[in-house]
């Protein structure tokens, strides 16, 4: 059943050929296989995806369902989940139990999505490799050696693996695309404020944006759908109605200009990835694209940019763990201020106090200027390339990750080779644009994501032009040999 | 950029952070490396750019100011380290 697209198991589901109990049992009983080497989630919830999938069985038996009713679904640990543990991949979390949905939550609930588990994530969303993660590495199901990439690596690796038909993730830096890329899977982070931040942990709340992880552009589509729309609760949600983002599948490409930024093929990017990415911008060729020769000249001041601002809005959010209200609290404090410090000393990990303090520094006196100004400014310059580059060409390809996934533990302890290896995904970021990872071949035996970015709200544009690759590929159909 | 321990220090302060005396260097060397790739913004002529905040530019949506929350004291206090009558508590602060 695993193997089925979303579509036919909706199909089967509709025409009650299937039950979601069966469906999500067979989900449940590949989790209890395959995860305890895997390590992709953090919590796993039988009994309410089992109680939700009798819920989804009498919605479709009433013929009452959504076409995404009974079809199970992972959430990144990001995501509060009502009496369910909220981690966000933290010690500090490690005893929340969320009393609130997030909006993205509240929405399977009622749609009657079996909710299998939480999946694993670098410490509150700060990593490219889910190795920051207070529950352990989650490993890369095409290659145990490798890390899924993060920080949603655990919601890469559950749709990888078949662990999950569905998946939700964030995207920060790059958190959707490069562990989908690394996975071979698809992953959609749309416009900023397209989906609600409500009740998505906060980290870098300018850039924070709940995105779809799944198989094909199709289902990222579907699920994306139920996902977007305005919220209240989330001052920054977009005042409009989401788009029907499966309206343009099916259309031609013909005539489609693809830009290609002459900065993203430059030195750093391995061989095999760029053969990868060249094949794949071929294969549009074929499909009547036209290739377009576009610049993005401040690309390389968008990771500096980033490691300030983010960090900088990091330090705000993070400073509610204080070891009073919930989360974790230090023994025997000895004062108020002992209490704060120790706290969060032995509650956060080292990546996270690092990014805390770079935050705190930047945003100090005397520095403010140099540093968090300065990096708004750039911030801008990087929007307007893209703006000008969006003046010749529909939309922007180039490769995700310099690299395929690389081993556990290769970068773990060099914190800037992990930021500088974030080079395409974090200027789209900063841009706030919708973008795509696709697979699109292996390099080393190593899945390969073509990243494609496109104008504000060009979601439906952009998920049909993956769609038009996928009906020739069949990169995003391909499994792990050990978990078909 | 490099930076000095008693800089560390007074960062981690800002941060609410104790610093392990064991971690001191190599915490201040993996800050100063980060700090590092800072240094290239410095170079880039930035005048008579306006600082963005936002993607899109966006501005704060204003509600009307009434309330909407409900009470959920209990639920919320529930999860507290250390609570009581409805308060929470912390070591005391003044004497």
């Amino acid at each position: 059943m695993h193997t089925l697209s979303i579509k036919e198991m909706s199909d089967k589901l509709q025409k009650r050929e299937i039950t979601s109990v069966d469906l999500t049992q067979h989900y449940l009983n590949r989790i209890d296989q395959y995860d305890p080497t895997l390590n992709a989630y953090v919590t796993v919830t039988p009994e309410l995806a089992l109680e939700m999938a009798n819920q989804a069985d009498a919605l479709l038996d009433a013929g009452k369902g959504h076409r995404l009713t009974g079809i199970p679904i992972a959430h990144k640990d990001i995501f509060c989940s009502l009496g369910i543990k909220t981690t966000c991949g933290s010690k500090m979390l490690d005893n929340f139990i969320s009393p609130y949905d997030a909006k993205v939550v509240e929405m399977t609930r009622e749609l009657a999505m079996p909710i299998l588990g939480k999946t694993n994530m670098d410490e509150f969303a700060m990593g490219s490799s889910t190795e920051s993660s207070y529950y352990g590495a989650t490993l890369n199901p095409w290659d145990h050696q490798a890390v899924p990439g993060g920080s949603s690596g655990g919601a890469a690796a559950v749709i990888a693996a078949g662990l999950a038909p569905l998946a939700t993730g964030s995207d920060t830096g790059g958190s959707i695309r490069q562990p989908a890329s690394f996975c071979g899977i698809t992953g959609i982070k749309p416009t900023y404020g397209t989906v609600s931040r409500y009740g998505m942990i906060a980290y870098a709340s300018s850039f924070d944006q709940g995105g779809a992880m799944t198989r094909s552009a199709q289902e990222a589509a579907w699920l994306l759908q139920v996902m977007a729309g305005f919220d209240e609760r989330d001052s920054t949600s977009l005042e409009q109605d989401a788009a029907d983002f499966s309206q343009q599948l099916g259309q031609s490409i013909k005539g489609l200009k693809i830009g290609v930024p002459a900065e993203y093929f430059e030195s750093g990017l391995d061989a095999s990835v760029e053969q990868a990415v060249r094949t794949a911008l071929s294969e549009y060729e074929a499909l009547g694209a036209e290739l377009i020769s576009v610049n993005l000249p401040n690309k390389d001041l968008a990771v500096p940019a980033y490691y300030v601002l983010a960090p900088a809005e990091a330090s705000s959010n993070l400073s509610r763990f204080d070891g009073v209200r919930y989360g974790y609290r230090c023994d025997n404090p000895q004062s108020l201020e002992d209490l704060y410090h120790r706290s969060r000393s032995e509650g956060l990990g080292a990546e996270v106090k690092r990014r805390i303090m770079v935050g705190a520094y930047v945003l100090s006196a005397g520095y403010y200027d140099a540093y968090y100004l300065k990096a708004q400014k750039l911030r801008r310059m990087v929007r307007d390339d893209f703006t000008k580059a969006f003046e010749s060409c529909d939309v922007i390809m180039g490769p995700v990750a310099p690299t395929p996934a690389f081993n556990i533990g290769e970068k773990s302890d060099d914190p800037v080779s992990m930021y500088l290896a974030d080079l395409y995904t974090i200027p789209v970021n900063l841009a706030g644009l919708p973008a795509m990872s696709v697979p699109a071949g292996f390099a080393k035996g190593r899945p390969v994501g073509l990243h494609l970015i496109g104008p504000y709200h060009s979601e439906a544009a952009l998920l049909n032009i993956a769609h038009q690759y996928q009906q020739v590929t069949d990169w995003h159909c391909q499994m792990p040999a050990t978990y078909k | 950029m490099s930076l000095q321990k008693t800089e560390v220090d007074a960062i981690a302060r800002l941060a609410g952070i104790s610093v392990d005396p064991a971690e001191g260097e190599q915490l201040t060397a993996k800050l100063s490396n980060v700090l590092a790739i800072f240094q290239q913004m410095q170079a880039i002529d930035t005048n008579g750019i306006e600082p963005m905040a936002h993607p899109l530019d966006q501005v704060q949506r204003l509600r009307e100011d009434c309330i909407t929350e409900t009470n959920h004291r209990e639920a919320y206090q529930s999860l507290a380290p250390k609570a009581e009558n409805g308060l929470y508590l912390v070591p005391q602060v003044i004497d």
